[in-house]
């Protein structure tokens, strides 16, 4: 199995990049992996449902204040509480909010996601008492497994205990959605996706298969908010504004939206492009947009799509 | 207390009026290409720095102050035209797309001209100076209203009144109406939908960058304002209805008066009372006051 390897030598590569790599790069890799966890529940919904989320950022802003809020004022500061709820608290808010929004397709849903991330963004910002307006709110260090890691200086921290518990999260992420898209459920979402009337008719519920999608990639989004309010250390509204719902799109399109990896490419590869386009440029954005329009012009199946190319040729050599 | 009254209503108005410019190219391009720009926002940045520059041009090269507003329209003007290039450059490979290619090719637009403006203006905020205030203030019952934004309320009124007059009773209007009601229709009977294509993209691209040009005097130029401003018109043809140029104005006038009565009364619901409204207007009426499309 040619996949099977290439997951193994990934997984030897990411236990070994803190021995390996310098510090820089590593602390480069928790951004990535908290995404990858945001795009895994993303990708349910986009990839395999084919409904566009233009306010997902909302429920990586509800991980992140989650976080913050349970850290800096509750003095909650166990990472094995804090995950569980934002979790919560984004199924909490994802409830009502999903089962309003799937009521729609296409753009409806997309404009309907987005003026619910934007109200989310709005009270972030103007409800100073409460999340600390635009300047946020900071994110303590949290304890992981039972350990303060009190001994450590902060890269110390997160190159080494944070980078192996985010992996752990990673893993287990991955995991359970490999299981959730080949499951029976998997198999209907993506029957609704391909063929609704169909899917209609062999007697799946369509609004409430949407609905549970929905409430998975929500709940994924705020635990790789909360992952990510780590290493940033402070947590502020940009990171539910509907241009961060936009760029986290953008990265699963990059990697392309129809294969299961394809999201955890685009977010390393946004990551680390983004590092490298900057430390060059300052206008990152500029050289984004530009790849971006080629990207959806070009090439839609993102980068998978590009090594997943091959089959079409063949047939037509033939 | 009238006073105050006023004073909330007219900058609700000013703000109204601006809102529509750019809430109508949003629609006319929606109505037609089917598109829904996000970009609109960042042709209305562009537009408000590049009147910045026009108006320093102009009045660095011996122009009148007086007449700040001929070069300020212009160049608001001028630059829409980006809206050729954006569509035959871009836009034009994807009308056969899933909406979700467009909307994201629209979100690369908004991603490149946010820094192109950065690269070109820089990141402090420009503006034009105390221009604002040449024409002087009007007393409305008991309120001072600058007439410069009684000017961009009347040139807006009278745009909106072009615009209806170009979709009812012209030869180009009648075919945008054709071609947004049924396009492949329109094209069995001759017309050239890459020629409709490129003129509607570019009213529409104009209407955004003319829209940021006469807001300028008032404010400052910031290089978020397109993406902050794209939020707004979002909730103006929502609540209007997509594709709808009276939804737009409906919608403007709803959201540009609500915006300035919650900043005066009650700062903190701002943009979320827009937005619960929006929602609301999703939900209970999808295809928004005056749209037609169904959901």
């Amino acid at each position: 199995m040619r996949i099977a390897t290439v997951l193994t030598l990934v997984s030897l590569a990411l236990l070994a990049i803190p021995l390996v790599a310098p510090a820089y790069y590593v602390t480069l890799m928790l951004p990535f992996m908290a995404y990858g966890v945001v795009l895994l529940g993303l990708n349910l919904l986009f990839g395999y449902t084919g409904l566009v989320s233009f306010g997902h950022a909302l429920f990586i802003g509800i991980g992140a204040y989650t976080g913050a809020v349970l850290t800096s004022r509750f003095g909650v500061r166990q990472m094995e509480l804090i995950l569980p709820a934002a979790a919560l608290a984004a199924a909490v808010v994802a409830a009502p909010v999903g089962a309003l929004c799937v009521r729609y397709v296409k753009i409806y849903f997309g404009m309907l996601t987005l003026a619910f991330g934007m109200v989310f963004y709005t009270f972030l910002l103007k409800f100073y008492k409460l999340t600390g307006g635009d300047e946020g709110m900071r994110m303590l260090r949290p304890s992981l497994l039972g350990s303060e890691w009190a001994g450590l200086s902060k890269t110390a921290y997160l190159v080494g205990p944070y980078y192996y518990f985010s992996l752990a999260v990673l893993v287990l992420a991955t995991l359970l959605m490999w299981r959730i898209v080949r499951s029976p459920f998997g198999l209907c979402l993506k029957t609704i996706r391909e063929n609704q009337v169909k899917a209609e008719s062999l007697g799946v519920s369509v609004p409430l298969y949407r609905w549970y999608a929905f409430m998975v990639s929500a709940v994924y989004a705020a635990v790789g908010g909360a992952l990510l309010a780590t290493p940033t250390g402070n947590v502020d509204p940009t990171l539910a504004y509907w241009t961060h719902s936009g760029n986290i799109v953008f990265m699963v399109l990059l990697g392309g939206f129809a294969s299961f990896f394809g999201p955890l490419l685009g977010a390393f590869v946004f990551i680390f492009l983004q590092d490298t386009v900057m430390s060059v440029f300052p206008y990152w954005r500029l050289t984004f947009g530009a790849v971006l329009a080629f990207m959806v012009i070009f090439a839609p199946g993102g980068l998978m799509g590009l090594f997943a190319r091959p089959r079409p040729v063949e047939v037509s050599r033939g | 207390m009238t006073a105050n009254l006023v004073n909330i209503l007219m900058g609700g108005v000013f703000h109204a009026a601006i809102l529509f410019l750019v809430a109508a190219g949003l629609q006319v391009v929606f109505g037609v290409q089917k598109i829904f720009n996000l970009a609109c926002g960042s042709f209305y940045a562009l537009g408000a720095y590049t009147g910045v520059s026009a108006v320093a041009y102009f009045t660095g090269h011996g122009g009148p102050p007086v007449l700040f507003v001929i070069p300020l329209a212009l160049g608001g003007l001028a630059v829409g035209l980006v809206g050729v290039v954006v569509e035959r450059g871009l836009l034009r490979f994807v009308y056969d797309r899933d909406e979700t290619f467009q909307l994201l090719l629209t979100f690369a637009l908004v991603l490149m001209l946010e820094d192109l403006i950065r690269m070109t203006w820089g990141t402090a905020p420009v503006s034009t100076g105390g221009l604002y205030l040449s024409y002087g203030q009007a007393k409305i019952l008991g309120a001072t209203v600058p007439v410069y934004n009684l000017l961009v309320i009347a040139a807006s009124l009278v745009i909106a009144l072009g615009i209806g007059w170009l979709l009812t009773r012209t030869a180009f209007g009648r075919i945008i109406r054709a071609s947004a009601d049924n396009r492949e229709m329109a094209e069995a009977l001759g017309v050239d939908m890459r020629w409709v294509y490129v003129r509607v993209f570019t009213l529409g691209s104009m209407l955004g960058t003319l829209g940021g040009a006469l807001v300028i005097p008032a404010t400052a130029a910031m290089s978020e304002m397109g993406i902050e401003l794209i939020v707004e018109a979002f909730a103006v043809v929502v609540i209007g209805g997509l594709g709808s140029m009276r939804g737009a104005f409906v919608g403007a006038l709803v959201v540009g008066i609500l915006r300035s009565v919650a900043i005066s009364v009650y700062p903190e619901l701002e943009m979320l009372l827009i937005y619960l409204i929006v929602i609301g207007v999703l939900l209970w009426r999808p295809r928004g006051l005056f749209g037609t499309a169904a959901a």
